[in-house]
């Protein structure tokens, strides 16, 4: 069989899974619509967690950054993961205990303001398709190079997938269909990865092949390609080149983003328990760990191999892999010095450099590079697009549940019947899956930013409040509204300015003291929490029955399951 | 509406506060070490890490922590903190019973 006909049955074979799990788990309520009913037992929700979160870029791009920025790699994996510690200790099990259907919720009535409540709605739903735009381009990318079909009919083929299961299912449909997602995202992922362990450090355990010999040297893996770089010219692989400040900002916003994204939070809605809340961070942790620590060994494995395959090899002898992403124009070579050789050196090199390479292919084209069976191929097709299809199901869960439930049932409409709020449930997921499909087809010219855009607003607005809301029963409505106007503000300023409005000046000389974008989430966070608790202290307490809900959301007997709560 | 609590009065109080204060104890020291391995090892301290080299592998130790080891030490700082907060649950007799 080819590499085509296996992709077609991989993709084919997952798809048709997918959709027979979104048709046995129809929604029939609000509630099994907004959180799969509370009965998710915590180890379903763990993984299907992790497969709302490891996304087209965890799944695609992660590896091949890491690839290209060696230890500065490091904000993305600690970034990543570490958010989840704060989930466990600080937040999930409290707002499980709450037991609300949306983040917005619970802002509105621990502020007792539905001003609040609104300003949450909009973030959430700003975050919400800010993350969603990528992960459509994601779903273009690999349907554009795997089926062979054009990116459009790609986002198309996807979206009718999405639409499917997510305006049939709700979070019921979703939760199930991302526990499928995972075993295929995670099989697909280290399949390839133990291969190319083996192939190049004999290890099976990509993640001791890591710091194994390099078979070929007989070297250690990273001595040997910290001495590649040195010859080409490119910084060694575990120092990196960002400053320290700017590391640490960057891993904080991701990190404390994380913990802030409305689509992560509201996965712990959905289990019965409270200590089932904390189990349940603790098993997402340990699958996503699966992927997270696999992934630094993927890019040194890519980076040596294509270094190894394409460094002063003649154009005319190179592998056909490398031609086959030539015609998509993700990798690019140039003859600088004419000597039909290529060049792939760094700044520091006196030789110029001849070949790019974009870093979005490194994943996908892995296998190819490194000779791997035709199955393997489709099956890291099948896994990136149920990373991206997984991914923008739980995204467009929130936006549907933002309008259905904060702005109609909450605000506008209070009194909607329940079979007419679901009916706006499933009508605003599929408008959610319109516009995404848009944004997929259309992708706004800064893409590659977007991630980072939607961590560095969750970090800036929902975070400090809803923190401050559990653990400070003296926060007030007007600090919460003020911080989180605030924090949200000036974080999306900071990122517009510097990489719509002024790309050319994005550079550590004009940063506020050398905070790239990417970290600025961390300063948002900051003003939001002094603000926030600093309007507190000259405002009027909060009102004796949010004092006892904040006692109430602190001990779990009595959680209930996630319900309507009259205000 | 959520279940307003059966008993109340001050020593259902007192109570609920301590449990909370332990709760308060067991989270600031677990995030302590959340900060140390991760902000500090991974990148306050990795220059000087990294000239030690973990024994019998190429792992310099700053980098195994930044892209390997803070993310093993995640996992395991909240399997602790669910075993300490059930613990600690049934201590002060707030646990949830077999189904909320």
């Amino acid at each position: 069989m080819t590499v085509q006909a296996w992709t077609f049955l991989l993709v084919a074979a997952s798809f048709a899974l997918y959709i027979g799990i979104a048709i046995w788990s129809r929604a029939s309520t609000t509630k099994e619509f907004y959180v799969a009913g509370g009965g998710v037992s915590p180890l379903a929700n763990g993984m299907a967690t992790a497969a709302d979160w490891m996304s087209a870029a965890s799944f695609i791009s992660m590896a091949g950054l890491i690839s290209f920025m060696g230890y500065d790699g490091t904000v993305y994996l600690m970034g990543w993961t570490g958010g989840y510690v704060l989930l466990a200790l600080c937040l999930a099990p409290y707002l499980r205990k709450y037991g609300a259907f949306t983040v917005p919720d619970f802002v509105g009535d621990r502020y007792y303001s539905q001003f609040a409540r609104v300003v949450a709605v909009v973030c959430a739903i700003f975050i919400s398709f800010t993350y969603v735009a990528g992960q459509m381009r994601g779903v273009g990318i690999v349907f554009g190079r795997f089926l062979e079909v054009d990116i459009d009919t790609g986002v198309y083929i996807g979206m009718a997938i999405v639409f499917f299961y997510a305006v049939l299912g709700g979070m019921k449909g979703i939760t199930y269909t991302q526990v499928a997602q995972y075993c295929v995202l995670i099989f697909a992922y280290l399949v390839p990865a133990i291969f190319l362990s083996l192939m190049i450090t004999g290890n099976p355990v990509p993640q001791f092949g890591l710091g194994g010999t390099d078979t070929d040297s007989g070297m250690a893996l990273l001595d040997r390609l910290n001495g590649l770089h040195q010859e080409l010219g490119f910084s060694a692989y575990t120092s990196g080149t960002k400053s320290m400040l700017d590391v640490f900002f960057i891993t904080a916003a991701l990190m404390v983003g994380t913990a802030g994204l409305p689509h992560v939070i509201i996965r712990f809605y959905t289990v019965p328990r409270v200590r089932d809340a904390r189990l349940s961070v603790g098993y997402a942790l340990v699958f996503i760990a699966l992927l997270y620590t696999t992934a630094p060994a993927l890019a040194v494995f890519a980076r040596t191999n294509l270094i190894n395959s394409v460094s002063e090899t003649a154009y005319s002898d190179v592998p056909e892999w490398f031609t086959n992403w030539e015609v998509t124009g993700l990798l690019s070579f140039d003859d600088v010095n004419g000597d039909g050789r290529i060049q792939f050196t760094g700044p520091a090199s006196a030789t110029p450099n001849e070949l790019t390479v974009d870093r979005d292919i490194m994943v996908l084209a892995n296998p190819e590079i490194a000779g791997l069976p035709d199955w393997v191929v489709g099956l890291v097709a099948a896994g990136g697009l149920a990373a991206a299809l997984s991914t923008a199901a739980g995204l467009l869960l929130v936006v549907s549940s933002a309008v259905s439930h904060d702005l109609l049932k909450r605000s506008f409409m209070p009194t909607i019947t329940e079979k007419g709020e679901l009916l706006a449930a499933r009508v605003s997921a599929g408008v959610a899956v319109v516009v995404a499909g848009y944004f997929g087809i259309h992708p706004p010219g800064f893409v590659a930013q977007v991630v980072a855009f939607a961590f560095g607003l969750a970090a800036s607005s929902f975070f400090p409040v809803i923190i401050l809301g559990i653990f400070s029963r003296r926060t007030t409505r007007e600090g919460a509204i003020l911080g989180m106007i605030t924090g949200v503000t000036l974080t999306a300023s900071y990122i517009v300015y510097f990489t719509l409005m002024h790309p050319e000046l994005s550079n550590a000389d004009h940063w506020w003291f050398g905070i790239s974008p990417e970290g600025f989430g961390t300063v948002g966070m900051l003003v939001n929490f002094v603000i926030t608790m600093t309007v507190s202290r000259f405002t009027p307490e909060p009102p004796a029955h949010v004092r006892v809900l904040v006692e109430l959301i602190r001990i779990p007997r009595g959680a209930g399951e996630a319900h309507e709560i009259s205000a | 509406m959520m279940e307003q609590p059966s008993v109340s009065g001050p020593e259902v109080t007192a109570r609920h506060a301590e449990y909370w204060r332990r709760n308060i104890r067991y989270m600031g020291t677990l995030l302590a070490i959340w900060f140390v391995v991760s902000f500090g090892f991974g990148i306050l301290l990795v220059e000087p890490l990294n000239a030690i080299r973990i024994p019998g592998t190429g792992f310099p130790l700053g980098f195994w922590f930044a892209q390997q080891g803070s993310i093993y030490v995640f996992v395991v700082l909240i399997f602790v903190y669910v075993r300490l907060m059930n613990g600690l649950d049934r201590e002060f007799g707030v646990e949830e019973g077999e189904r909320a």
